[in-house]
């Protein structure tokens, strides 16, 4: 791990927040599986570190824009897990009214700029959203968060320099889980190290372990204030692993990945390692680590039962929000 | 009133929105210090700055993708697409994002933003540079697409995208920015969704947008000649469109010809016709007919130019077929 530099209650925070997502999504695929839940649902098991740590170097006023594997996003930007559960329930008290799905969850008020379905379509986005900032001369920073295989797009591409061209406070950050659904990196990309990408544009860049929360944490804080203060762009990667199928249709390992590879990347598991990091530094106890656990559960059951018991979006409300 | 061009209409337009509003900035490629590649918007740089008139790199989908995130957050973009030929390359921001994030996000955003541009044909530019795209943008929820055929009409309609809350297409014509006409001094707004009778007439009802309005009103005048009266109606904005209008033009004239530019095959003609045998079927004395571009590429040649397109004798010839004469 790397080291804190972080108190108490954020690194609690963190691990809280890990912890919340990789339950709420353990249930979202038994939701799947009893098809509560329907369409594209891609699960973000095994890349929480990523999106805590970014989140944690975030401010209040800040953007986070991604892609389809959403979940963890929304959640650490601070959303109530129930109409994120109820959302991918199809249900009217959704967040996105049950009109987005999995793939389309969004937080407008917590800055939470959504869960996009195009690979890479929300990178130009978040471009945009940095430009916005300038122009109104807030204090605000964008985050922009897609996976490897959105770099071979030439939104990517067009976006970084734009970005730099135009001195703009956002962060892009890959989280590199290795594989383009079932194409591994090294059959899609040129080049190994992604954040070589931003040498092109002359951007700063850095590589992190995206299995390590304070890591990503460490070169998010330096990225964003690297924004916010000099309004420049930073391409991060953080190399991380989804322990899951691409989405709920693909099985956890088949023909382009093994069994072992699998289980050798678990014993990487993020939220298991910071839990040994904060029970070995004393931060965390046994009997905390059990008691965040029930308190999760419940949050999570309550969750499910909110979903549950919330109506379907009434017929008439599908011609709503169409137009402003 | 005064008489100015249509890329003078167009210019006034912006600025006066662009005073009104510092959230209104204008990006695009050319459109700052080469003074637009048409020069819609001469004089907007020197006037508001380089942070408002924002020239861009050759990036369609990058800057179309920049001016729906900034309106995300509250600014009011116009995007200039050199011409509506390159906007291909946006069609992922623009169909998926601009069209699409509201909805989506059960109405969680405004979507303020301006495409704007030339479409259609214009002279000996072959087949990748003249083209109507008219349709493909009619067909996706979510969008407005408006397209004015006079000076007047495009202030007063650029005014109005430009103040609307969704997502405008506004698609002007490279050969009509040199066309004068009157327009006020006094401000006015056109609203979008209302069709506007270019020629009134009680024998054929013509449905023609953009140039074709004047390719209709040519026929007509050659119509006149033979003591035929055309209605020519102009529907302005295509989606949504003014149905109302047309259908109680056809129930006075009994018979309709509808001029597009764009190829015939799921066009916007198609669509207005369907609509007129849905609504009106039984005022109708005769087969509503399309005058079309040629279901082709456009060829360069100056002569098959000219063939593919449509043009006043076609029109003519059409609706002297549904008058059975």
């Amino acid at each position: 791990m790397a080291k804190a530099k972080l108190d108490k209650e954020k690194l609690l925070w963190m691990y809280r927040m890990m912890l919340l997502i990789r339950r709420f999504e353990e249930r979202t695929a038994q939701m799947y599986g009893m098809q509560k839940i329907g369409g594209f649902c891609h699960l973000y098991i095994g890349q929480e570190a990523v999106g805590v740590g970014t989140v944690a170097a975030m401010k209040k006023g800040d953007y986070l824009i991604s892609a389809y594997r959403d979940h963890g996003h929304i959640l650490a930007m601070g959303t109530d897990p129930k109409p994120v559960m109820a959302e991918l329930f199809g249900k009217a008290t959704g967040v996105s009214k049950g009109k987005g799905g999995s793939m389309h969850l969004f937080d407008n008020e917590k800055g939470y700029m959504g869960g996009h379905g195009i690979v890479g379509g929300q990178i130009p986005l978040a471009t945009g959203m940095a430009f916005a900032i300038r122009y109104k001369k807030s204090n605000q920073v964008v985050v922009c968060s897609f996976g490897e295989g959105a770099v071979h797009q030439g939104a990517f591409h067009e976006s970084l320099n734009l970005a730099k061209l135009w001195n703009l406070p956002v962060v892009y950050l890959i989280e590199n889980n290795r594989y383009g659904m079932g194409t591994p990196l090294e059959r899609a990309s040129a080049v190994w190290d992604l954040s070589q990408k931003a040498c092109s544009y002359d951007m700063a860049r850095a590589t992190v372990d995206g299995m390590d929360v304070l890591q990503v944490n460490e070169a998010m804080k330096e990225a964003i204030e690297r924004a916010r203060q000099e309004n420049q762009p930073t391409l991060i990667e953080a190399r991380t692993y989804r322990f899951r199928g691409h989405s709920m249709s693909d099985p956890v390992h088949s023909h382009y990945r093994t069994k072992e590879e699998v289980e050798e990347q678990k014993e990487r598991d993020p939220i298991s390692s910071f839990q040994a990091y904060l029970l070995d530094k004393k931060i965390l106890t046994k009997k905390m680590a059990d008691t965040i656990e029930d308190e999760i559960k419940k949050e999570v059951m309550d969750a499910v039962k909110f979903a549950e018991e919330s109506p379907l979006p009434s017929l008439e409300s599908r011609f709503s929000d169409v137009y402003a | 009133m005064a008489e100015i061009t249509f890329r003078e209409a167009l210019n006034q337009a912006m600025a006066e929105e662009m005073q009104r509003d510092e959230n209104v900035y204008l990006m695009g490629e050319e459109v700052g210090y080469y003074n637009g590649a048409y020069k819609v918007s001469q004089g907007l740089m020197e006037k508001f700055g380089a942070s408002r008139v924002i020239d861009t790199p050759i990036a369609e989908l990058g800057f179309a993708g920049v001016g729906i995130g900034s309106a995300m957050v509250g600014l009011r973009p116009i995007i200039e697409m050199m011409t509506f030929n390159f906007s291909i390359l946006a069609l992922d921001q623009i169909i998926n994002n601009a069209a699409k994030l509201r909805y989506m996000s059960g109405g969680q955003f405004k979507i303020p933003i301006v495409f704007r541009g030339p479409g259609g044909s214009a002279h000996m530019l072959a087949a990748q540079h003249s083209q109507c795209l008219d349709p493909w943008f009619c067909n996706v929820p979510g969008l407005i697409v408006m397209t004015p055929s006079t000076p007047y009409d495009g202030k007063g309609m650029l005014k109005t995208a430009i103040r609307d809350d969704n997502p405008v297409i506004f698609i002007e014509s490279e050969s009509m920015y040199g066309f004068k006409g009157e327009v006020p001094e006094e401000e006015y707004l056109i609203p979008i969704g209302v069709g506007d009778i270019k020629r009134g007439g009680s024998d054929i009802t013509l449905v023609a947008w953009n140039k074709m309005v004047h390719v209709a009103m040519e026929a007509a005048a050659i119509l006149e000649k033979e003591d035929i009266e055309a209605e020519v109606i102009d529907p302005r904005t295509l989606k949504p469109l003014d149905e109302q209008m047309i259908v109680t033009s056809v129930e006075k004239t009994n018979r309709c010809v509808v001029i597009e530019e764009g190829w015939p095959y799921a066009g916007v003609g198609a669509e207005i016709a369907a609509r007129i045998s849905a609504l009106a079927f039984d005022s109708l004395d005769a087969p509503i007919l399309r005058v079309s571009s040629e279901d082709l590429p456009m060829p360069y040649a100056h002569n098959l130019e000219k063939e593919v397109l449509p043009s006043v004798d076609k029109v003519v010839r059409a609706a002297k077929k549904v008058l059975y004469i």
